[in-house]
């Protein structure tokens, strides 16, 4: 029977066979395929947008940047942009690394309870974190009425002001400081805090003098993260800048195009491209900052044994429930409650409460209507599609090292890493008018969202499909190789189902991530193809914050679905894939 | 007819060159050891004869058909060679039954025939019945035998080892290296078996190829490898050969010649052709030192150290003139050197080196 099995009759003829052909077809197909989605996605739309700055029309002139810079609206915005992105940076960096000091290094019971409670903000879009809070604050605010507490109907809100957006912006993004601090803090060795303990260093002085300043590249890190998301941010300047005709760059970009027009289009491109300097002037001193000295972490081992906080344990268990309350049970209340109101002002009680908000905005409203069946669709072809192409594209990222590998990541890279607007105007500039060749035209149609949301949230399930190839053997598909599979079998049988958990968990990320996406669709929605986001925001700017609070409440139940669904996948996947799983 | 030849292959990444004109030939059915310490360029010899890394010059052939040159490469999927990987590379997303029968579901083989086979070759490897389950719910010892299966069940006519015994407890190691003599002597397959492991490699392997810096130091039959080691490095390397400067002082005769080492004279093996010269080097093996009583001929030595390994000790020690030079010797119990004082050693044999750039 073994020598049955070691000589095999038709098996010795194989090498009698010619050469096989150089090179594998179905494989550069693929690759060339997966290239020219990026080019399409990321470099086309970045060069449209640079040309039209430096060329417009295919001369160059700088007749557009004089325009920019002549303008005072523009230093005002720029102003402000700054201290909104420096105020809610700063916030939100002493607040996410103070959370995640106290929930890493101590004691303090309930971990995994409340970090997806303090994480689940950030799953909720910026727009309905500024609606949920404004609701709570105003004088119409159905909480404050119910305890007796609110201003008369005419105060304004005190959330209408700079205060306003740099808080709110501080709490958007705190939980994002806070996870990567803590992936940081996870990483810190114990030994070198316990060799700063037996050196006879109090937990305080380790804490300042060894935890600290070896956190500081995740600090830096997110620091820099945060600052172009604040600077980027369009929800929330929009729901309590605008009216207090508090502008930057993003919202004057907003009010430019909303009130003239394409005609403008060269000028808001400078704008947008202005926000991109500023935020990668953010990304490129993170780096210099981040050289300056040598923070790295040589040795692997377990992570640091909590310190104990004795009888001080309840009091820091209760500031943790307490934050929560603060910062998602609260707002999402506020929300709650408004979406029940029946009218602006009216207080609620059982006799008033009302669901006709909801049914309005799910079966009376054209608009809101199509809205659901827009957004739905279109995060979930994007979702669908990013899983697609994240698959063999992260395949030669993660395995196929090379430069051009290199160049390919950082390219998916930039236009989520560029903020929303930017992305947004450099589409309307390369869509404006047919696209030559098939004469189709996709501006003012919900296509070129489509396309927006692809380059945008491509590389949220680029990201955990890389991680998890690397934390697959090669050698899996170099076993399938040497039984004789060709590239497409290997990616069919093996890969693929290897990576799928990720690649897919990366899709419900885009999900819920462009569901109630606001910033890029409120630059590119035409009428027929509203989002989701753009629905509540125009519903909110008509003073109908009963509608919008019924349509984002349906989102935030939706994303918490998605969430809890999600956790099926959870064993399959890499530690930090899905953010708010401890 | 399935025999694999390397020919002059180099290999070279970027400035680095990992292989340098390695040249080896194994016969069809031979079961060849490569060996040497790490970053030696045995893995990546490996992968240049399974295709997954192409050669810079050079050409290595399977079975009569080039299958690297610098010009051409087939590509692994082609070559029809089977691999045993060091982490066995199981797909955790298949049962042991699709794993194994996976290649032959590849080359669309028929339903029935594959069933077949695929049991075939998991009871070759005494795991009758283990289909069913899943890589994670087998031992390290399974998985490794679920490994070979699925290399064996398309039966190729070469297989490659890379390392396969690594992570493997020592208990196991004894058994599976039991098990893969066993499959080399049933199914007379051509094995290319990757190792650092000295004793792994002289207990299963026809010949092994010492390598070294991407060279080719030696490439002998496992005895020939620890008596006449060809080089310095082959000599120190296996079984940590001593290395002593020796004046050869008269021509071969019947494969034995005298020389003066360290102010002896001795008789030594040598190889046919070693003439008198200066300068030569001569290899002793720790057993063929011994420690001599205080009056008797032999080379004084100081002790430097003694650790005591349980029924006989090792004893390092360096000759008095020569205290750069290191030796050591094994003295049985009841041990009676100790470290500080000093003895006399005698050599009673030897191998010459034979002489740099004079390869037979």
């Amino acid at each position: 029977m073994a020598v049955s099995i070691s000589r095999v009759p038709g098996r010795s003829d194989f090498h009698m066979q010619a050469p096989a052909k150089k090179g594998l077809p179905s494989e550069k197909i693929l690759t060339g395929l997966v290239v020219a989605i990026v080019v399409i996605l990321s470099i086309l739309p970045m060069l449209r947008l640079v040309q039209e700055i430096l060329a417009p029309g295919g001369r160059l002139s700088i007749a557009a940047v004089e325009a920019g810079l002549s303008n005072p609206s523009t230093w005002t915005a720029t102003w402000n942009s700054l201290v909104v992105g420096f105020g809610g940076t700063i916030l939100a960096v002493l607040f996410g690394t103070a959370v995640a000091i106290l929930v890493s290094l101590t004691d303090v019971r309930g971990r995994s309870a409340f970090v997806l409670c303090f994480v689940t903000p950030l799953m909720i879009a910026p727009q309905v974190t500024a609606l949920a809070w404004l609701q709570l604050f105003g004088p119409a605010s159905p909480l404050l009425k119910l305890i007796g507490l609110a201003p008369p109907l005419g105060t304004r809100n005190p959330l209408y002001s700079a205060q306003g957006i740099i808080l709110l912006l501080g709490i958007q993004y705190g939980p994002l400081v806070f996870l990567m601090v803590r992936a940081g803090l996870r990483k810190l060795p114990r030994e070198l805090v316990e060799a700063g303990l037996a050196g006879g260093a109090g937990r305080w002085t380790v804490l300042r003098t060894i935890v600290l300043p070896l956190m500081t590249p995740s600090i830096i890190g997110a620091s820099a993260l945060v600052f172009v998301s604040c600077v980027g941010n369009f929800g929330i300047p929009a729901f309590l800048g605008i009216p207090a005709n508090y502008l930057v760059l993003p919202t004057l970009i907003y009010q430019r195009l909303a009130g003239a027009g394409p005609s403008v289009l060269a000028e808001v491109a400078f704008l947008s491209v202005l926000i991109g300097a500023i935020a990668m002037a953010g990304i490129v001193a993170q780096d210099i900052i981040s050289r300056r000295r040598d923070y790295r972490i040589s040795t692997t081992s377990l992570p640091v044994e909590p310190f104990e906080l004795g009888r001080y344990r309840v009091l820091a268990e209760t500031i943790m429930w307490l934050i929560v309350c603060a910062i998602l049970v609260l707002p999402l209340l506020g929300l709650f409650l408004t979406s029940l109101v029946p009218g602006y002002g009216i207080p609620l009680s059982l006799k008033t409460a009302t669901l006709s908000n909801y049914s309005f905005v799910l079966f009376d409203h054209a608009a809101a209507k199509s809205a659901f069946l827009n957004s739905s669709v279109l995060s979930v072809t994007a979702a669908v599609f990013a899983v697609l192409v994240a698959v063999p594209l992260g395949y030669f990222i993660a395995w196929r090292v090379s430069w051009w590998t290199k160049i390919l990541n950082l390219t998916v890279e930039m236009p989520y890493a560029l903020p929303g607007v930017v992305l947004a105007i450099a589409a309307l500039l390369l869509f404006l008018k047919p696209i030559p060749l098939i004469n189709l035209q996709i501006y003012n149609t919900v296509w070129i969202i489509l396309y927006a949301y692809l380059a945008r949230f491509m590389v949220l399930a680029l990201r955990p499909t890389v991680s998890g190839f690397h934390q697959i053997d090669r050698s899996l598909e170099e076993a399938a190789q040497v039984a004789g599979a060709g590239f497409m079998m290997r990616l069919r049988t093996i890969i693929f189902p290897l990576v799928a958990p990720v690649a897919v968990a990366g899709g419900l990320l885009i999900f819920m991530t462009a569901l109630s996406e606001l910033t890029v669709s409120a630059l590119l929605w035409s009428s027929g193809s509203e989002t989701i986001g753009v629905v509540i925001f125009s519903f909110e700017q008509g003073g109908d914050s009963s509608y919008a609070a019924a349509i984002s409440m349906m989102t935030v139940a939706l994303t918490f679905l998605v969430m809890l669904a999600s956790n099926f996948l959870a064993p399959h996947l890499p530690n930090g894939v899905l953010p708010w799983r401890d | 007819m399935a025999g694999l030849t390397i020919d002059q292959v180099s290999k070279r990444f970027g400035e680095h060159e990992a292989l340098s004109n390695v040249s080896i030939d194994v016969a069809d059915g031979e079961f060849l050891a490569v060996l040497g310490p790490s970053g030696c360029g045995k893995t990546t010899l490996l992968r240049m004869v399974a295709g997954f890394e192409k050669v810079s010059g050079g050409r290595i052939v399977i079975g009569g058909q080039t299958m690297s040159s610098a010009e051409h490469s087939l590509p692994p999927e082609k070559r029809k060679v089977g691999i045993v990987f060091q982490n066995y590379a199981l797909w955790p997303h298949m049962t042991v039954a699709e794993n194994v029968g996976y290649s032959l579901k590849v080359a669309k083989v028929g339903r029935a025939e594959r069933d077949r086979r695929v049991t075939e070759a998991l009871s070759l490897v005494n795991l009758n019945g283990f289909g069913d389950r899943r890589p994670a719910n087998l031992s390290g010892g399974q998985r490794q035998r679920v490994a070979l299966a699925r290399c064996l069940v398309s039966a190729p006519s070469l297989v490659l080892f890379d390392e396969p015994l690594a992570n493997l407890d020592v208990h196991l190691r004894a058994s599976m290296e039991d098990e893969f003599a066993d499959f080399h002597k049933r199914t007379g397959t051509t094995i290319v078996y990757i190792t650092h492991d000295q004793a792994e490699a002289m207990a299963l392997a026809d010949r092994i190829a010492v390598m070294d810096k991407g060279k080719l130091a030696q490439l002998a039959p496992p005895r020939e490898l620890y008596r006449e080691p060809a080089n310095e490095m082959v000599a120190s390397f296996i079984s940590q050969g001593i290395i002593l400067p020796a004046d050869v002082l008269t021509a071969a005769e019947s494969g034995h010649c005298r020389v003066r080492v360290l102010g002896q004279e001795v008789v030594v093996r040598c190889r046919p052709d070693e003439r008198p010269r200066a300068g030569a080097k001569l290899c002793c093996r720790s057993p063929e030192l011994e420690a001599v009583g205080a009056h008797e001929e032999g080379i004084p030595v100081a002790i430097k150290r003694v650790v005591y390994q349980g029924g006989s000790a090792r004893v390092e020690l360096s000759p008095v003139e020569r205290p750069d030079l290191n030796l050591h010797i094994e003295q049985a119990d009841p041990v009676t050197l100790e470290a500080g004082v000093e003895a006399r050693v005698r050599i009673k044999s030897g191998w010459v080196i034979p002489e740099a750039g004079n390869a037979s």
